[in-house]
């Protein structure tokens, strides 16, 4: 298993698929009345958040205390790096309390690289600016696989700000490692000028894609995108690139509707698209916490699965 | 021809007898001596007579005029911490310079008589090497007004390129209007081309690499669309522009463009863009930050071609040295900017020499003669007669002696710890690189010896 988790790009096909195995198992003891490991017994897991984000610290907090980890939340407020502490100070003080994996979420894209040449401890990024959120893809190609039962031949259809998406990112490379066909969908202003480099397909037309598709996953689009002018109005934004009642209705019988949370209600998902029997934004939720634990069991060499679970059930 | 006991001693050159520089090799020809007496070049020959000169040894080594640096930031005053006229010019000095252009972007900004003084006395002070310092075009570098121009023409510092380098005279009307006053003194604007909103926050190349690191994106356009505007601009008011630091293939295109309708262009690149592309961004390290941004590797490839066609007049350093703690941050955070007074012919050598593209004649004419002129330093120039110095002229007799002798065998890794320069921030650390500066000569006296500061 690599040391640390920065890009899903990182990841080989064997590595992505023995964490979404283990998850898998993991996700399984959840229902058990005893939930927690005691794999990292001991062993210290910061969650370094330079951004609020609650449910990712939430998730990879609710992660490690299931493994029994110390848990250290160091977020931007209340702390030195408010008072303008450099990331690499912060890193040498994490590294002088013993860190053992640091979760770090940072506004800038590559901190979490920075990071990793700072400190001793495994590196896992929770989403460093508009660069990547790789257990964000896990998660999600856990549920899809869930869901649909394989990854193999998967359409997948990612729409929206993919240029500002670390989601997007991190779902197109860790997506085609595992054989999914991915399609990004957005209004070309939204996507990267050399998209073309990427394993996957570009439409800008999101109804001749959507019958085609397994798997349709709305990104976040933000309204402050609109005074930098890459689209007109958020009415217009969302008329063509939303996903309301009728859109769904385009896709096939078995399509699942995925986001990444926060949702924009009426802007790309519609409230009665985001709550419908189709969607997984609450699954996600749920199998983030699954995902982070096995990430950091993996990444922090935990002993065989199988015999933790005989001693936890015990 | 004066003999050993000479009147000179005062000036530091040494024996009063001056240098005799035995069997270098002028631009890479045959073999010569040349005798360095009372500032100047006095004979150039076979087995000259010693007379008294202190003998340099210089077999297998290169002579070439001393090189000509348009584009520096000595910082000077305001971030001592980052770097100062003195270790600057040592630094320049070291990598074979005589003369170096100090960027305006100084704090308070060189956009006075006073203060382009205060940088013309600080250089001569130091005595590594000729500073000539390069006044704002605007005052502040606020992009809204004129800084008073004639007045730094006019002062001690007979400043003649003016720049608001680090930020774009983006206003067309501005642009125009400071290309035509300077006709008065026969300036030039030097322009740093960056359209600004195309370039809002923006990190590095836009292309393959910007997309995979998402890190905002600095298209080529932003770059191109300026240097077509203002070769217009230039043709239409018949005034000189040059380009600095051209980093694009376009870039490249527009100007050769612009010469072949004899227009008055002229244009710069740095050795960091002739050798290293965006992919050295992969680990988001800022030692690679720098603005304008690594381009590609085609675009290496046509600045290569540009300078070698002479479509790019010079290379010019753009040596922006930055403190440690402004390059150990995240990338978004850290300053733009890399060393490389120290390291440039090497990396000429390197891109240009080794590649064959340039001989060691063409490295004089594209590190000495042209950026001397483009300075307005030739012996040709608007400064003859103003007591300004003269470089770039021909290593003949009667010529300043202005040189450096270059060992083109010698192979080292690049170590900014050992450099003159106060900051670190080379971007060919570690990288093996060819050659090494011997000794540098500035009006006759040895700024450098045995690749060591001579005083």
């Amino acid at each position: 298993m690599i040391r640390h988790l920065i890009s899903a790009g990182d990841l080989s096909r064997d590595d992505a698929l023995l964490i979404l195995d283990t998850a898998g198992e993991l996700a399984q003891m959840a229902d058990r009345p005893i939930r927690k490991l005691p794999t990292l017994r001991g062993r210290t897991v910061v969650n370094l958040f330079y951004e609020d984000s609650t449910r990712t610290r939430i998730s990879f907090e609710a992660a490690a205390k299931r493994l029994s980890a110390d848990v250290i939340n160091f977020s931007a407020k209340g702390s030195s790096v408010a008072k303008g502490e450099s990331l690499k100070d912060t890193a040498l003080t994490l590294e002088a309390m013993g860190a053992d994996a640091v979760v770090i979420r940072h506004g800038a894209s590559g901190a979490p690289h920075r990071l990793a040449h700072w400190v001793r401890g495994s590196v896992v990024n929770a989403g460093d600016g508009t660069h990547e959120h790789p257990t964000q893809a896990l998660l999600d190609a856990f549920t899809m696989r869930s869901r649909l039962g394989r990854l193999e031949g998967l359409r997948v259809m990612i729409v929206g700000d993919v240029l500002h998406s670390r989601v997007a990112r991190s779902n197109v490379l860790l997506l085609h490692t595992l054989g999914a066909e991915v399609t990004l969908v957005a209004p070309p202003t939204l996507l990267p000028v050399a998209v073309s480099s990427w394993p996957c397909e570009v439409s800008y037309d999101l109804d001749s894609e959507l019958p085609k598709t397994d798997v349709i996953m709305m990104l976040r689009v933000q309204a402050e995108r609109m005074n930098a002018a890459y689209f007109p109005t958020v009415r217009e934004y969302s008329r063509r690139y939303g996903l309301d009642g009728d859109r769904m209705a385009m896709l096939p019988e078995h399509a699942i509707v995925m986001h990444p949370g926060p949702m924009n209600r009426g802007v790309e998902i519609a409230a009665g698209v985001a709550d419908s029997a189709r969607s997984t934004i609450v699954e996600q939720v749920a199998n983030g916490v699954s995902i982070r634990m096995a990430v950091l069991y993996l990444m922090l060499g935990g002993a065989e699965l199988g015999t933790e679970r005989s001693e936890a059930v015990r | 021809m004066t003999t050993g006991n000479g009147v000179h001693d005062g000036d530091g050159s040494g024996l009063a007898g001056g240098w005799l520089i035995r069997g270098a090799r002028p631009l890479g020809g045959p073999q010569a001596d040349l005798l360095l007496r009372d500032g100047v070049i006095t004979a150039v020959g076979d087995g000259l007579s010693d007379t008294g000169a202190q003998v340099l040894d210089a077999t297998g080594l290169i002579a070439l005029p001393g090189l000509v640096d348009l584009h520096a930031h000595l910082r000077e005053p305001g971030r001592e911490d980052a770097e100062t006229v003195l270790t600057g010019t040592a630094a320049a000095a070291l990598g074979g310079f005589t003369a170096v252009h100090a960027m305006a972007n100084t704090d308070p900004v060189a956009d006075t008589a006073g203060v382009v003084e205060q940088i013309w006395r600080l250089g001569r002070r130091a005595g590594y090497c000729d500073v000539r310092p390069v006044g704002a075009v605007t005052a502040g570098l606020a992009g809204g007004q004129l800084a008073e121009l004639g007045a730094m023409a006019d002062s001690a510092a007979r400043v003649r390129v003016f720049s608001d380098d680090g930020r774009c005279v983006s206003d067309a009307v501005l642009m125009r209007r400071a290309l035509e006053y300077v006709k008065a003194f026969d300036g030039v604007i030097a322009q740093h081309a960056q359209e600004p909103r195309l370039t809002d926050g923006a990190q590095v190349n836009e292309g393959v690499i910007s997309a995979r690191l998402g890190l905002a994106g600095w298209p080529a356009v932003a770059e191109e669309a300026i240097i077509a505007r203002d070769c217009l601009l230039a043709a239409h008011v018949d005034s000189a522009l040059h380009v600095c630091h051209v980093s694009t293939a376009g870039s490249v295109e527009i100007i050769r463009w612009a010469k072949a309708k004899g227009w008055r262009v002229t244009a710069e690149v740095t050795p960091h863009h002739l050798l290293l592309t965006d992919e050295l961004a992969v680990n988001y390290d800022p030692v690679y930050k720098v603005n304008p941004p690594l381009r590609t590797a085609a675009d290496v490839a046509a600045l290569r071609e540009g300078l070698a066609d002479g479509t790019i007049d010079c290379v010019a350093t753009d040596h922006a040295p930055h403190p440690l703690e402004d390059k150990e941050t995240e990338w978004q955070a850290a300053a733009f900017g890399m060393t490389g007074l120290e390291t440039a012919l090497r990396v000429v050598h390197t891109a240009m020499v080794e590649t064959g593209m340039l001989d060691w004649a063409g490295v004089a004419d594209r590190m000495s003669v042209r950026p001397a002129a483009i300075g307005r330093l030739d012996a040709s120039g608007a400064l003859q007669g103003s007591g300004a110095p003269v470089h770039g002229a021909a290593l003949a007799v009667g010529s300043p002696a202005n040189l450096v002798l270059y060992d083109p065998a010698a192979m080292d890794p690049v170590d900014p710890s050992q450099h003159a320069s106060r900051s670190r921030n080379s971007p060919f650390a570690g990288l093996l690189l060819p050659g090494r500066v011997q000794a540098t000569f500035l009006r006759g006296v040895p700024t450098v010896l045995e690749g060591k500061l001579a005083r």
